[in-house]
């Protein structure tokens, strides 16, 4: 045998990062495209810029790949924390784009610290989780754990970047697949459900609802003696919670927070104000029929109806150059992708891996269901990307960091020669 | 359950999103309408509509560029309203209604604030408008006559109406229609194909381009020109000499059945419904109810034809064989008929007449003899008037004629149905429409029809049908319709001592004051009665004056009709217009100066006010 070591990294993987991010691309041009530009190396042109950051994520690639197993695990505690520092020192070097003090300029380019935060989280909470001190199923763990996962959110919630904090929600399924109690989902989809209900019915309709079933579970179970002080208090806890999220909506929120959720649950239809970009969204997806209109021929796209459309809003032009048969083979792409990441994780002989395994799909699911859903106007409009499609070259090297620190640690798990 | 909650819910969310594309691209085809909608803009590039000329190329109506100051109120910014004010020329109040009423019609919309600016006040505003925010000046193309007569040949023009474009999606908003005369008939010549540009849109409702690079617009045609048949010089003569008259004229020249004047009056400037007084100066015309001036009597009013009706009667009487054209009849004053001495009479004239001094005379007695005669050589009156109805069919009355104008009436010629209809028990026999034989009772003919029938006597037998098209650019030919030749049911040879009792009209008849030196015209003069209800009261008002002519007497170059309403003996007015009609046509010049001062200086205003003033009308005086 050659004293030599040989990595075999999961190609199916990377095949399917090659082919989002080459149909992004493609799409990003249409949606850029003006006869103005000068061809595929003009600077000023989004897809040139675009171009440039993805020939730029291949040299990071190799490098990441280079990198020993061992650097992820072992330094994971500091990536986290200079991630945590560069969010912090937003609020004195950011700059503010689009209302958000989101990002670092750095000459002519700009930088989003909270796109790469992502995967310095989950590799902290794979090192924590992981510890062989730690238990998860116990509440001190839980609370570090969620520790962990609430200061870069509550860092980025003020900038103010809420679709960005929402992410670390997708961290609940790798603690639940370690072994977090099913009551934290079901509380986080009662919360959800209270938030939604709250908004969408009002505060008083809730705690009426909140009364009726703690009363009709009470009167069910009364043969068993249960003790009413707990009845009382989970539904105090409830009608507490609809309160404090009436309270949040209107005051911590900004109207176009609340505009957006509205707009969702059919109390606003201005299709003109509010409701313009999902609207719109709208029409350019369904004006692609079976096969769409062709590259660089979507009306709607070439007439910027659609705002944001190079950025959260790309995959509507999807849905108008390519059709029904394009946008479903994006959609599938994105399942298999996340399904193969998941299928990969379970594999993992190290606890650290398979975690880290585990919010590398989580994240990339919560970031293609908020945002497609968005997109085909099933949820409120919540600015975030879709991974390897939309521009933008934080997000594209903070999914590329994220997915191939993944694709490294899958492959140092096999053959050491 | 913990290694597949997510699997699971990945799964879940790829088959709803499947689920809503499949719902938004494929079952729901709303959105892909709204598409085209909100992302292209069709711009359309509006052809010049085709000029008219008359038959000598004489140009009759072209094009002139209009502009106007139009504005956007929701655009307008900073306005200095004085200043502007000031270089519009326009009071201070009116610019501020107007505005009002831009912003009422539409914030976002352009409205007209000053129309159809002068070329002068073109030049100096189009340098300055630029610095007002909202103002614009827009280009359109109006009608620009050169001639001030024949409205009701040329028609006008109009925007169309929600209700056309309804009817006829070929129309958008904006766009000219022709509504009457030839600019109605020859409207899909005229109009051209006007070009399409489809422009992309942005969000902001800017242009950014030609959609697709041009490859779907088209570049607009012109329309195309046409030539009518009208001759400009007579047509406005005639108008000139139906000064302070109501009535019609029809000329046709009988080889060919083109229409050489077709005058109606009163009638008015066709230039007055182009411009800022259109709609003031159209209501003002529709609304004249007694006068009628957008009623074209040429073709619309059925008139009892009177005594031309004769020479018809003459022609089924010669072709039936009922009459010789030797054979005298007496006329003891009128024509006495039926079992209680029932009569109707006639005026003082030699007695008896052969056909020709029966035409030239005007005789009612000759004519009604022969009228029965035809209608009782058959078994039954029935049948009889069925017979005499065919053969005037054959002559295009009674019927709409075909040409090429959108307007006409049938006239009428009764048959055995309206008789039936009006006597109970099919009751009744050939006197009991003995009125017909003078062109009387249930007979009635536009003036039109009483041209064409002039024409077919004229050309001996034949008439081809009127029509008012000449030429059509880039078209070799006219429709066939108008070249074909339509026979009668007249055997030619019975038309010469027709012919030569119009002549005798001129040379020892009805008409002798009206002759032309050197030129032989055939006419026949008419004075027929007409009625009307006043206070619901039938009552008989003063003769129209009718006249028919043909000239020269062989090779005819002009037939000619005129109805004078109310204008009392046949030679009276009609006559003497159809005499200077046919001089000037033939002659390109008056001689008949006398003549021409009496007709353009005599006014029938004060017959057309007294079944209003109460006055006695003249009948039969």
């Amino acid at each position: 045998m050659q004293n030599t070591r040989t990595l075999k990294f999961d190609w199916l993987t990377i095949f399917f990062f090659l082919a989002l991010v080459t149909i992004g691309w493609f799409n990003i041009y249409s949606a850029s495209y003006t006869d103005g530009g000068s061809g595929i190396f003009d600077f000023n042109q989004t897809y040139a810029k675009q171009l440039l950051w993805i020939c730029l994520s291949i040299v990071l690639i190799v490098f990441i790949l280079a990198l020993d197993v061992k650097f992820y695990e072992r330094f994971s505690s500091i990536i986290y924390i200079v991630s945590l520092l560069s969010l912090i020192g937003l609020f004195i070097f950011g700059k503010n784009i689009n209302g958000a003090t989101s990002w670092y300029a750095l000459g002519p380019a700009s930088i989003q610290p909270s796109e790469f935060a992502k995967a310095a989280t989950a590799l902290a909470l794979a090192k924590y989780v992981s510890d062989i001190q730690t238990n998860i199923s116990e509440f001190k763990d839980q609370l570090k754990a969620f520790l962990i996962l609430a200061l870069p959110a509550l860092i980025i919630i003020p900038q103010p970047d809420p679709g960005s904090a929402l992410i670390y929600a997708a961290f609940i399924f790798p603690l639940y697949r370690e072994g977090l109690h099913f009551v934290y989902l079901l509380l986080g989809f009662f919360a959800a459900a209270l938030f939604v209900g709250t908004l969408a019915i009002g505060v008083l309709w809730v705690s009426a609802i909140v009364l009726v079933i703690a009363t009709g579970v009470y009167l069910k179970n009364r043969k068993r003696k249960p003790s009413v002080f707990k009845y009382v208090t989970i539904a105090i806890a409830c009608i507490g919670f609809a309160l404090s999220v009436n309270y949040i909506f209107e005051n911590v929120f900004e109207q176009r927070h609340r505009d957006r959720f509205n707009i969702v649950l059919g109390k606003e239809t201005d299709s003109k104000g509010i409701g313009y970009n999902t609207n719109q969204s709208e029409i350019a997806i369904g004006s692609g029929g079976w096969f769409g209109k062709g590259w660089t021929e979507g009306t709607q796209t070439k007439g910027n109806f659609v705002p944001e459309q190079q950025t959260d809003y790309i995959f509507s032009t999807v849905g108008e150059e390519w059709g029904f048969a394009g946008s479903l083979l994006v959609v599938a792409l994105f399942v298999f992708l996340i399904i193969r990441l998941l299928v990969l994780a379970e594999r993992q002989k190290s606890q650290f891996a398979r975690v880290y395994g585990y919010s590398v799909a989580a994240i990339l699911f919560f970031h293609f269901f908020v945002n497609i859903g968005m997109v085909t106007g099933l949820f409120p409009t919540v600015g975030i990307p879709l991974p390897f499609f939309s521009y933008g070259g934080s997000g594209l090297w903070g999914f590329t960091i994220l997915l191939f620190i993944f694709v490294r640690l899958d492959a140092g798990n096999y053959y050491y020669t | 359950m913990r290694k597949f909650l997510l699997l699971l819910l990945v799964m879940i969310t790829g088959v709803v999103f499947a689920g809503r594309l499949f719902y938004l691209q494929i079952y729901d085809t709303s959105f892909k309408q709204l598409s085209e909608d909100n992302a292209i803009k069709t711009v359309y590039d509006y052809p010049q509509r085709g000029y008219i000329f008359d038959r000598n190329d004489k140009l009759m109506v072209q094009n002139q560029p209009s502009f106007d100051v139009m504005v956007i109120p929701r655009d307008v910014k900073n306005l200095d309203t004085l200043a502007f004010c000031e270089m519009i020329k326009m009071p201070k109040e009116d610019f501020i209604e107007k505005m009002r009423k831009a912003r009422v019609y539409s914030p976002r919309l352009a409205s007209p604030i000053l129309p159809q600016l002068t070329k002068q006040e073109y030049a100096s505003l189009s340098e300055k408008i630029h610095k007002f925010d909202g103002f614009f000046i827009q280009k359109r193309t109006l009608r620009d006559y050169e001639v001030q007569h024949s409205a009701n040949v040329l028609g006008y023009i109009r925007e169309v109406n929600q209700y056309i474009i309804d009817r006829n999606p070929a129309y958008e908003m904006g766009e000219i229609i022709g509504m009457t005369g030839v600019e109605k008939q020859y409207e899909d010549i005229l109009r051209g194909v006007k070009g399409v540009k489809y422009i992309q849109k942005d969000r902001f409702n800017r242009d950014i381009g030609a959609y697709e690079d041009g490859i779907y617009d088209t570049l607009p045609q012109r329309g195309k020109d046409i030539t009518l048949t009208i001759d400009a010089t007579l047509q406005a003569y005639g108008e000139k000499l139906f000064t302070n008259k109501r009535g019609g004229i029809v000329a046709i020249e009988p080889s060919s059945g083109e229409i050489l004047a077709l005058v109606t009056a009163p009638n008015f400037d066709p230039g007055l419904l182009v411009g800022r007084e259109r709609s003031k100066n159209f209501n003002q015309l529709s609304r004249d109810t007694t006068a009628l001036p957008l009623y074209d009597r040429g073709l619309l009013a059925e008139y009892p034809p009177g005594s031309p009706f004769k020479t018809l009667t003459a022609l089924i009487g010669l072709q039936e064989n009922v009459i010789d054209i030797k054979e005298t009849i007496a006329c003891r004053g009128g024509y006495y008929y039926g079992t209680r001495g029932r009569k109707l009479g006639c005026h003082a004239h030699s007695s008896p007449l052969s056909m020709e001094g029966g035409i030239a005379k005007s005789c009612n007695a000759y004519f009604c003899t022969v009228y029965r005669r035809i209608i009782e050589k058959y078994d039954s009156p029935q049948q009889g008037i069925d017979n005499w109805r065919n053969h005037l069919m054959s002559f295009g009355l009674g019927q709409f004629m075909g040409y090429d104008l959108p307007a006409g009436k049938r006239g009428k010629i009764p048959s055995s149905r309206t008789y039936n209809a009006m006597y109970p028990n099919n009751n009744w026999y050939s006197t009991a429409t003995i009125s017909n034989a003078i062109g009387q009772g249930e007979v009635l003919l536009t003036p039109m029809q009483m041209a064409n029938f002039t024409a077919t006597i004229a050309n001996r037998g034949w008439y081809k049908k009127p029509h008012i098209i000449k030429n059509i650019q880039d078209y070799d030919t006219i429709p066939g319709q108008y070249t074909d030749i339509n026979k009668t049911t007249i055997d030619p040879q019975h038309f010469q001592p027709v012919v030569d009792g119009m002549h005798e009209v001129f040379t020892n008849g009805t008409a002798t004051f009206l002759q032309v030196p050197g030129i032989d015209i055939c006419g026949k003069t008419g004075t027929a009665e007409n009625y009307t209800k006043i206070d619901g009261k039938r009552t008989q008002l003063t003769d129209h004056s009718v006249f028919v002519a043909f000239a020269p007497k062989d090779n005819p170059k002009i037939a000619i009709a005129v109805f004078v309403e109310n204008g009392y003996w046949g030679a009276r007015w009609a006559g003497r217009i159809s005499s200077l009609m046919i001089e000037k046509y033939i002659k390109g010049e008056i001689t008949l100066t006398a003549m021409e001062d009496y007709v353009l200086n005599g006014s029938l205003m004060h017959e057309y006010e007294k079944p209003y003033s109460g006055e006695p009308f003249n009948i039969n005086q």
